[in-house]
């Protein structure tokens, strides 16, 4: 999902620091310094867990999880994706300076996107709403970072469409997965620890 | 898995100030980003592999870090030299390279391996605790530094917890396969692991508070400024700017 240094264009580069910048100012209005150790364990937690590799058929895929930070974290997964890719990009290269900003935009803002619109349903009693809200949730987040990725790439080239076009394609399979996993961890997290996803770091304090 | 594997080494890239390093690995990624002359690019990447040299770090290792991140570029290899438009260079089957196409290619190639090997050679021969001090003084904004070093201290001890639940499933013959056991199994961890960060969270806080922590990270380290960082800096300034005039004159 990240995309490489060098490979966008300046316009493009700065939109998406300055979506970026907006973002990640808002969740860090909304972000309490009393918060900060809760937030800070759950954006670990979602390193650690991009970390795990996923088979599918012969190859494998690894986990992005955006969806679920968006639900968790509400806003503030701005300014947890920010700090997770920093230190992607520091620990492995993943990434870098001048992509940091359209990276977090194509990561952070479906997870945003997917708190305002399954945030509620997922909570509902009836298990087929929310079961279908998660299954949603995992599967629209990839797929809305897909086609923000294949945006950023048409906007910096035209030559680049067919690319862009592939990369949304060669996500389906990672958008089923994310859903399923989605739809599972969220039944599980229902069963161990509802309060989890009571939204409480999307509020701010 | 989780290594600062260039953190480590007493080259002189290694002793320099922390700060002096963000701002050149800033400054050099922007200009080779908005970058698209190889009269300048080509100077860039020379500038990047001498600062390597310069850290006397081990190319096998660099070079193995590279491989791993040119995953995307060799992809974008596999398609722009065909899909730009431009004069054709060479057929394969009924597909047309076009000159554009395979320069173009190759100047994302050249300006993305320059940029990663100033990250390397700058940002990874620092501790990435160092590195949040140094932002800090740099004024960047509080809570982001919080985040930051918090986030960093935790990788560490959730990786753990996450090799503990691994072995657990191990232990009791998991074995991953492209089926719904295999996706509910990891959803479960996934969610395990959540679940135990958000009570280590809560622990982590209450007994932060009980040590009266007011939200403040006071940081103990200082940085001093010494002759190399000088000379360096200014040395590193001159050549950016350099490269800035090598792009600039170049389209005019």
């Amino acid at each position: 999902m990240h995309i490489s240094e060098g490979v966008l264009s300046a316009p493009v580069l700065v939109t998406g620091a300055a979506l970026a910048a907006a973002g990640i100012s808002i969740g860090l209005k909304k972000m309490g310094y009393e918060k900060i150790p809760q937030v800070a364990v759950l954006s670990s937690a979602f390193f650690v867990a991009s970390l795990i590799h996923v088979p599918i058929g012969p190859s494998s895929v690894h986990l992005v999880l955006n969806g679920i930070n968006g639900l968790l974290l509400g806003w503030l997964c701005f300014p947890s994706i920010l700090v997770a890719l920093a230190l992607q990009a520091i620990l492995f290269q993943f990434g870098g300076i001048t992509v940091l900003g359209i990276n977090t935009v194509n990561m952070a803002l479906p997870g945003v996107i997917c708190y305002y619109l399954f945030g509620k349903l997922v909570n509902r009693e009836k298990r087929t709403i929310s079961s279908i809200a998660a299954f949603a949730c995992g599967f629209l987040s990839v797929c809305f970072s897909g086609i923000l990725v294949a945006i950023s790439l048409v906007f910096t080239e035209q030559s680049f469409m067919s690319v862009a076009k592939l990369i949304v394609v060669a996500h389906l399979p990672v958008m089923i997965i994310e859903g399923i996993i989605t739809l599972f961890c969220v039944a599980f997290l229902k069963r161990v620890k509802p309060e989890v996803l009571g939204g409480i770091y999307g509020k701010g304090s | 898995m989780i290594e600062e594997q260039f953190s480590t080494g007493n080259s002189f890239v290694h002793s320099l100030d922390p700060r002096v390093k963000i701002i050149v690995a800033i400054l050099f990624s922007v200009v080779a980003a908005v970058s698209s002359n190889f009269l300048a690019l080509l100077p860039a990447l020379a500038l990047s592999l001498f600062l390597i040299i310069l850290g006397k770090l081990s190319i096998r290792k660099v070079l193995y870090r590279l491989l791993l991140v040119n995953g995307l570029i060799l992809f974008l290899w596999l398609f722009l030299p065909f899909t730009y438009k431009g004069e054709a260079l060479f057929n394969i089957g009924p597909l047309v390279g076009t000159t554009e196409g395979v320069l173009y290619a190759s100047q994302i190639t050249v300006k993305c391996n320059a940029i990663l090997l100033v990250m390397i050679a700058l940002l990874s021969t620092t501790s990435v605790f160092t590195l949040g001090h140094a932002m800090s003084q740099l004024c960047f904004p509080d809570k982001i530094i919080h985040l930051f070093l918090f986030t960093y201290r935790y990788i560490h001890v959730i990786f753990q917890e996450y090799h503990r639940l691994i072995n657990a499933m191990k232990i009791r013959c998991f074995i991953p396969r492209t089926n719904l056991h295999t996706y509910r199994s990891y959803a479960y961890l996934v969610g395990m692991l959540l679940v135990k960060s958000y009570d280590r969270a809560e622990r982590i806080h209450k007994a932060m508070l009980c040590r009266g922590f007011n939200g403040r990270y006071y940081t103990l380290s200082r940085f001093y400024v010494k002759k190399g960082d000088v000379l360096y800096l200014s040395v590193m300034l001159a050549a950016i700017l350099g490269l800035v005039i090598l792009q600039w004159t170049a389209i005019a």
